[in-house]
């Protein structure tokens, strides 16, 4: 914070020395809930309709049937949960469930690591050796964030019918003999779709850091006679490592709870995710309990990268 | 922040290459010293890119081409019509987006859901990031921290502990439009918080203490000088909720209550699990067409207020990235 000029009008303090506030540099007098007011409706919102529908959650995990109805009964009292619900849940977490948890595991990891190798690459280039033509990149890699999900979905779900234009170019080269039935479960698609609707939210963030590494650290590698590639090991790389880490739990965290490419690219139980087991539970009905236990898993499983990114964005604010 | 990018030199020297540094010797035509010519323009990186552009977006404009194919698949184009969109006399016209009640009230309702969330959400989240960047103590970094939680919170937790909540806990509320709107605004609120704190950061509070020395009341301050400060993160916020919202079906799809609130993105998931005809690419068509329409309206507003100001492509990806 800048000193305070030394000639600054000073009558409102005088009038009213106790209700100043603490911030020395402003001269106008802030009346105490001036600033906490703009922040009031704001706080309020996330309280009622983001806590408590989330405290809602933890209260029908922990919560009983009713004895008459046999329906599903909050308990809001935490003296008075019990672990019901958790325990049956947590049976089938490990057992019947464990193939879909590992699926899960493996399909997001994979879809990770592709997204990282392509995002980075095209990042890479638009950043270093875009020159004239940076803009025309950046509107093409912001495009897909206009372009809805379920639009760009549909068009591979359009794609890869077994009469559809992909089939009809492999058969036309003959790579296969015969149509392949991509949407029937196969976990190729699975992957490619996860891949396909996350990456640009990996490209975008990765693009922002790599443009704004210091040139010179590059030179100065290559100057010292380091080849491109050792440069890139040995400067660009360990610079961005912030910046991948971010971009990783950006595409991660949504890949978990991920429900829809699944069941648009192939809706076989073959390939069932984590996220379907979360929309199966509320498609039926009286399911309540079930889909609350499974959101709460869910968010412990999700807990560190997501407090991992809050904190970096908390610390790259404050740097700023 | 263009200026900080001299990646001029650098690259001009690698784009000059071989002719400056390495005359073409016998060592650079080989193909191994092609390969191991440390000043060679970047041929792999640059197929990765327009590969991988040409992958993300093609897909996307067959798919508009067959919203006006003529057939009723919708995986092959069959010859131009315009029939999926606004019928035709000689077919079925139940089908096409402007026609059939059902596409046609979708659509109202997208159009009402985004609209209203958009003029919800934004005037909170603005003023939220206002109030947070200025209000100190450990209060402000809570309520913070609850924002950006919801930002990262897949969205399936969002829907799924909404749908709980107005069945069990606010019983008044029915689902519907109501449910939907106040789910939406929950989850959207974040985006202008976190665009417009990035701006209030880079702005710094110079302006409203020189506005205040100058005798401004504060909420003149607020009014007259840091609001058109903010104006461009406001745009750029309204732009993206929009965007968005439109698009958004996973929260809303638990929280319809009957066919008749279903937004046009709810019956795209539906009916691309099942029965897919050309007026499906219309919607889709249609959603694209409305959110280019809100950017573009973005972009020229902008223009008008940052008029005379530095590079407006750069700051506006910023936001983005």
């Amino acid at each position: 914070m800048p000193d305070a000029p030394v000639s600054r009008p000073h009558r409102r303090v005088r009038v009213l020395p106790r209700r100043r506030p603490r911030d020395e540099a402003s001269g106008a007098w802030y009346p105490r809930w001036y600033w906490p007011g703009f922040a009031l409706p704001g706080t309020l919102w996330m309280l009622v309709l983001f806590l408590l529908p989330f405290y809602v959650v933890v209260s029908i995990a922990f919560g009983t049937v009713d004895p008459v109805f046999q329906s599903p009964l909050p308990v809001y009292e935490p003296w008075w949960w019990t672990s019901r619900y958790l325990r049956e849940e947590w049976a089938f977490a490990t057992g019947e469930f464990r193939a879909v948890e590992l699926r899960t595991i493996v399909y997001v990891v994979l879809a990770t690591a592709i997204c990282l190798v392509i995002a980075y690459a095209v990042a890479y280039y638009v950043a270093r050796f875009g020159g004239k033509r940076k803009g025309l990149f950046l509107a093409l890699l912001i495009a897909p964030f206009f372009i809805s999900y379920l639009m760009r979905m549909l068009s591979w779900v359009e794609l890869l019918q077994p009469n559809g234009y992909v089939n009809t170019v492999l058969t036309f080269l003959h790579i296969t003999p015969h149509p392949i039935n991509w949407l029937a479960g196969v976990p190729f698609t699975v992957v490619m779709g996860l891949v396909y609707g996350y990456i640009p939210y990996m490209v975008l963030p990765l693009y922002g850091f790599l443009d704004r590494i210091d040139q010179s650290q590059l030179e100065a590698g290559r100057d010292l006679g380091a080849s491109p590639f050792r440069t890139f090991i040995r400067v660009t790389l360990p610079l961005s490592k912030p910046a991948i880490l971010a971009s990783l739990v950006i595409v991660t965290l949504p890949m978990f709870g991920d429900y829809y490419t699944n069941n648009l690219l192939s809706g076989s139980p073959k390939t069932t995710m984590f996220g379907n087991l979360l929309d199966n539970s509320m498609e039926a009905t009286g399911q309540g309990p079930e889909a609350a236990v499974l959101v709460l898993f869910l968010v412990v499983f999700l807990m560190i990268p997501m407090l991992y990114y809050l904190r970096q964005t908390a610390k790259a604010q404050r740097d700023q | 922040m263009s200026e900080t990018v001299s990646a001029r030199p650098a690259a001009d020297r690698r784009r000059a290459g071989p002719a400056v540094h390495l005359a073409p010797s016998k060592k650079t035509r080989t193909p191994l010293g092609w390969w191991r010519n440390p000043w060679r323009r970047p041929y792999i990186l640059a197929t990765v890119t327009w590969a991988y552009l040409a992958w993300s977006l093609l897909p996307v404009l067959i798919a508009i081409g067959i919203s006006f194919s003529a057939g009723r698949s919708n995986a092959v184009w069959q010859g131009f019509s315009t029939q999926w969109w606004w019928g035709h006399p000689k077919s079925d016209p139940s089908g096409a987006l402007f026609v059939s009640p059902e596409l046609h009230a979708a659509l109202i309702q997208s159009l009402r859901l985004s609209f209203l969330t958009m003029f919800i959400a934004v005037p909170i989240g603005v003023a939220f990031a206002i109030g947070i960047s200025r209000w100190r103590g450990p209060a402000p970094a809570g309520a913070n921290f609850l924002m950006l939680f919801s930002f990262v919170i897949p969205e399936i937790i969002i829907g799924i502990s909404m749908f709980l909540f107005f069945t069990y806990l606010l019983k008044f509320v029915h689902l519907g439009t109501g449910a939907q709107l106040l789910s939406l605004v929950t989850y959207q609120v974040s985006y202008p918080v976190i665009i417009v704190r990035a701006r209030m950061l880079t702005v710094g509070r110079e302006y409203e203490e020189a506005a205040t020395d100058l005798g401004a009341s504060p909420t003149q301050a607020v009014r007259r000088v840091l609001l058109p400060l903010l104006y461009p993160a406001i745009l750029v916020s309204f732009v993206l909720v929009f965007a968005d919202t439109i698009d958004d079906f996973i929260t809303v799809r638990y929280l319809s209550g009957g066919a008749s609130t279903e937004p046009l993105s709810v019956k795209i998931y539906d009916f691309s699990r099942g029965t897919l005809t050309p007026a499906i690419n219309a919607a889709a068509t249609f959603l694209l067409f409305s959110t280019l329409v809100i950017a573009l309206l973005g972009v020229y507003l902008y223009r008008r207020i940052t008029s005379g100001q530095r590079g407006q492509a750069q700051e506006m990806s910023d936001y983005l990235t």
